[in-house]
């Protein structure tokens, strides 16, 4: 008789048991995963601190003996120029093809032409094509448009060959948006455009998100292109870095101190668009 | 559910889309075709030479065992790598879609191996991944070996395994990208589905699996797709960890060392053609079924 | 007469300028030495060239990269563009005549020789190996050897092993060192397979067999190959389990380390050992690779003149400064290789250079397989690829085979 009470609080007490002990369990689960994420990068960092007689494999896990931000300051030194060049790559480059990939993706998920479906599939198999199988037929193309040698060749380059990739995310991330928005705008009178810069540009911010790190990335760390389209006083980083590594001997001290910074931006640029991630449908949209 | 269009919407919507398919149609088709044609010529030097020679170089790369070695890599490779970094992507995807403190860092976190060169991570993952025993016990070994787990050879097993080992730091890399996209598509999903099936009395898990999950296929398409793509052009992290081992050698490189350090540009572009064949005749398949797919949704 | 005189002033003033200019100008060099010791021997020649040149600009467009491996796709592309630069590093022998002069990009330098005077201070078998027929086709800065064997005298001592001469020697010894649990010999990547290979070919073999190989006249499919590579695969047995890992210098370090006896390498190991603050002689100690004692295999890093280079008179300009004393002296100590020219200033090199430079003037010169020399890019590639089907099957047949073929695909068998 006495239990009865127990038993009605019982069960709310236990729902809240469970879901502390799934919170426990996430965090653990994410503690767990972040671990091997970080592993190597513990092993770049510890080693871009240490001098160069401290640099072996029978050494890798042990401390520098001192901080040696030496390693971090010649680096810098030496990329600091091609830091420059990689922004003036890197952000035109990659917010263009996103907003094209935007639009593309817009088009092919939404508008059921005939032979959207081909375009869409010559687009992906296309994404297939090996960079060094097109290095001399695209060279050529570029010095015969006179770019060889800038960024802005290197630009349209990476935009272009970015089209199948931001095209592809885009379309299917905006088939995850119920086309009833869309049909209802339509029936409201709005046309291609309206419909694009109101209803579908907003929705698009995770989508951005995911692009332009993508987009980003790839033209920020791409070396091929970058090689052969591109002079030394134009060099972005990835080519200025592969030249420190040397060719006879290599310093990973100063190799790995020096990959670390060059990643740097592109983190800045992950931190930020990551707090776009959670944005979600705007809640008004699914109204009426 | 097929959208009907406004006839002048359809017209303007082709319009914006050509310049477009005219870039891919020059920069990847175009030159996909002068591919073709010198994979049928007998340029074998610096200066292009495209005397016809038909079907020789296809014929010579169908008994090249150097050739059915990558092919094999290639296989092991993009198995592993796709079904792991997808696997692990949608796990931290579901672990960090919902708002607590510190997600921000998380995230962060397993997008940034994205960010660093690979041609450095894969020396440092060379380094983990060391296989000696004994005294010269280092890297990940010697780790493992403090949990009493035997020393691994890693990514010195003996052929085919032992690219599959490579798949490891590649899926380091990619997760955090797939996390991003799994993300973004699970942002993509409305709340009102999910509450509607949880008032309806489902649990968490068939939450997932009766709404949640099929919503994804469009970005699990996206995320083959690019890791698909990526598997067939790893070049980097490869070297970086193997110094062009043959055990470990992919098309990717054996079509750098065989154009640009052997002159052989006809024989590069042959199994540039070959590689192409064989993921059209896989992608484009399975691009209809899915595309058909969500047709009928 | 004011007319002729201001005629021949404005006609000498014009030549004058033309010649100025000939002299003025940039020189765009490529390269793949960007960093350590490679780059500050190239920044000393620089140096030089500036001071000889003062109107020249030298542009350094040099890209790192493997045996420079992406600095010769970039030149490829440059190549098919018609836009060479002044200049560019290649490996002095077949690497650059198969490949640049198969495809008449490059210009013989018969002419720039007699000038400098460079026949009376290069070794005359160096010659024949960097030319075709008769054209000499480029301009040896440096001189590497390849068949050296390194290891630390005061451990082989503790071990009571003595460097050996021969590979039969070598095996004997090995059990010993495995009992000791001492790796016999250390290597590492498959590149130093073939670096291992192709002494092993020159210890086997001997100078003229080895020679014959490479020129036609000799049978890749002789009972002799068979043997040395039969040889080759005894001593591999005797290698770390880990060398796929590991790149040359990592291997090294084993050495350094006592975890292995010898490793076989191309005498730029002298920079790391010294790197280790090691000093020669005392602290480690060298002898030719096992069964190659008096022969001086070698390789080369040169400099050629393309057609149509950029700012041609630059362009020779610069060759003149590598082929010369002030601008090989400048470079090589710093790199750590000897001057292709016999007149170096000895007091500039260090105990193991000036034995090297000993050698380099007495002993019977070989080119090396994996530097350059001997097979060109086609016919190398071939090799390597027989290498490392054999490195993954062990079948020693198959691999005979294979070279058999690669010879006759890509080299002068028939």
């Amino acid at each position: 008789m006495t239990s009865v009470p127990v038993t009605i609080a019982a069960p709310a007490g236990r729902r809240m048991w469970a879901r502390s002990v799934g919170r426990g369990l996430r965090f653990g689960l994410l503690l767990a995963c972040a671990a091997f994420f970080l592993l190597p990068i513990w092993v770049m960092l510890i080693t871009g601190l240490k001098s160069f007689d401290e640099v072996s494999l029978a050494r890798m896990w042990e401390l520098p003996s001192r901080i040696n931000l030496d390693n971090f300051a010649a680096a810098f030194e030496r990329l600091a120029p091609n830091l420059l060049n990689s922004v003036l790559l890197a952000v035109p480059a990659a917010a263009i093809s996103a907003l094209i990939g935007s639009m593309n993706g817009y088009i092919l998920s939404k508008f059921k032409f005939p032979g959207s479906d081909l375009v869409f599939t010559l687009f992906l198999v296309g994404m297939f094509i090996p960079y060094q199988s097109v290095l001399i037929p695209l060279v050529i193309f570029v010095q015969t448009i006179g770019l060889s040698g800038s960024l802005a060749g290197l630009i349209l380059v990476h935009v272009i060959y970015g089209i199948p990739i931001t095209t592809l995310i885009f379309r299917n991330y905006y088939a995850t948006v119920p086309t009833e928005i869309v049909e209802s705008a339509r029936v409201d009178g709005a046309g291609f455009f309206a419909i694009y810069r109101y209803l579908i540009l907003p929705l698009s911010i995770p989508g951005f998100a995911v692009v332009l790190i993508w987009q980003f990335t790839q033209v920020w760390n791409e070396f091929l292109f970058a090689l052969v389209l591109t002079r030394p006083q134009t060099w972005p980083v990835t080519v200025a870095l592969n030249n420190m590594a040397g060719t006879q001997i290599v310093e990973w001290n100063v190799q790995m101190a020096g990959a670390l910074l060059a990643a740097l931006p592109t983190l800045v640029v992950y931190i930020f668009l990551g707090r776009y991630f959670l944005r979600g449908l705007m809640a008004g949209a699914l109204k009426g | 559910m097929q959208v009907r269009v406004a006839f002048r919407g359809r017209w303007v919507a082709v319009g914006m889309l050509a310049p477009s398919m005219l870039a891919v149609a020059i920069f990847v088709y175009g030159f996909i075709g002068w591919t073709a044609r010198v994979s049928l010529s007998e340029w074998r030097g610096l200066l292009p030479d495209y005397t016809w020679a038909g079907l020789a170089n296809f014929v010579d790369l169908f008994a090249d065992r150097r050739f059915h070695i990558d092919l094999v890599n290639t296989l092991v490779f993009t198995s592993f790598f796709v079904v792991g970094a997808v696997t692990v992507g949608l796990l931290l995807a579901i672990l960090l879609d919902r708002q607590f403190r510190g997600d921000s860092v998380f995230r962060s976190l397993f997008l940034f191996p994205l960010a660093i060169s690979l041609v450095v991570t894969g020396v440092a993952w060379r380094w983990l991944m060391n296989p000696s025993t004994g005294e010269r016990l280092s890297g990940l070994n010697l780790l493992l070996g403090t949990f009493g787990i035997d020393p691994l050879a890693w990514h010195t097993t003996d052929q085919p395994w032992g690219i599959a080992w490579v798949a490891l730091p590649a899926v380091w890399q990619m997760a955090g990208f797939t996390m991003a996209l799994f993300l973004a598509g699970l942002r993509a999903i409305p709340e009102e589905l999910k509450e509607a099936a949880r008032v309806d009395g489902a649990s968490e898990l068939q939450v997932y699996r009766g709404v949640i999950l099929p919503l994804l296929r469009p970005v699990l398409l996206s995320a083959l797709i690019i890791l698909g793509h990526l598997s067939l052009k790893v070049f980097d992290l490869i070297v970086a960890m193997s110094g062009k081992d043959i055990r470990l050698d992919v098309p990717s490189i054996y079509m750098w060392t065989t154009t640009f350090d052997a002159n052989n540009y006809a024989r590069g572009a042959a199994i540039a053609i070959v590689v192409l064949v064989m993921v059209a005749v896989l992608v484009v398949p399975y691009l209809a079924w899915s595309l058909r797919r969500e047709a009928e949704l | 007469m004011w007319r002729r005189l201001v005629v021949g002033v404005a006609t000498s003033a014009l030549v004058l300028s033309a010649c100025q200019q000939a002299a003025a100008g940039e020189v765009e060099v490529f390269s793949w030495w960007t960093a350590g010791g490679e780059a500050d021997g190239l920044a000393a020649m620089v140096e030089v060239f500036n001071e000889e040149y003062p109107d020249l600009t030298f542009v350094n467009s040099a890209v790192a990269g493997g045996a420079g491996t992406d600095a010769r796709a970039q030149l490829a592309t440059r190549l098919q563009q018609d836009d060479p630069p002044s200049s560019w590093q290649g490996h002095a022998g077949q690497e650059l005549i198969g490949t640049y002069v198969a495809a008449s990009q490059i210009e013989p330098l018969n002419f720039l020789y007699e000038e400098e005077g460079w026949l009376d201070v290069m070794p005359e078998t160096l010659i024949p190996l960097i030319s075709d027929g008769d054209s000499i086709y480029s301009v040896p800065v440096n001189i590497h050897r390849a068949n050296v064997m390194w290891y630390i005298p005061s451990r082989l001592e503790e071990w009571g092993v003595e460097a050996p001469t021969t590979w039969d020697e070598f095996l004997a010894i090995a059990a010993t060192l495995q009992a000791a649990d001492v790796t016999p010999l250390a290597i590492g990547f498959q590149w130093t397979h073939m670096h291992l290979l192709e002494t092993v070919l020159l210890g086997s073999l001997g100078a003229d067999a080895y020679s014959a190989l490479w020129d036609g006249s000799g049978d890749w499919g002789s009972a002799d190959v068979t043997a040395a590579l039969e040889t080759y695969q005894q001593v591999l047995e005797f290698t770390n389990s880990d060398a796929s890992t590991l790149e040359w210098d990592q291997a090294a370090q084993l050495v350094v380390d006592g975890n292995a006896a010898f490793t076989i390498m191309g005498d730029w190991a002298e920079g790391f050992f010294k790197a280790q603050g090691l000093e020669p002689e005392t602290d480690f100690g060298w002898a030719s690779a096992p069964g190659t004692d008096g022969l001086f295999q070698f390789l080369s890093d040169s400099f050629v003149l393309p057609v149509d280079a950029k700012n041609r008179e630059g362009a020779l300009a610069w060759l003149r400064v590598a082929g010369s004393q002030a601008g090989q002296d400048a470079f090589n100590p710093i790199k750590g290789s000897i001057p292709a020219r016999s007149d170096g200033d000895r007091s500039l090199y260090d105990a193991y250079l000036t034995s090297a430079m000993d050698d380099w003037a007495s002993d019977t010169v070989v080119g090396s397989l994996t530097h350059g020399v001997v097979a060109n890019d086609a016919w190398k590639a071939e090799i390597d690829t027989a290498l490392g089907l054999f490195l993954a099957d062990g079948d020693v047949g198959a691999f005979q085979e294979a070279l058999v073929a690669a010879c006759a695909e890509a080299g002068p068998c028939s």
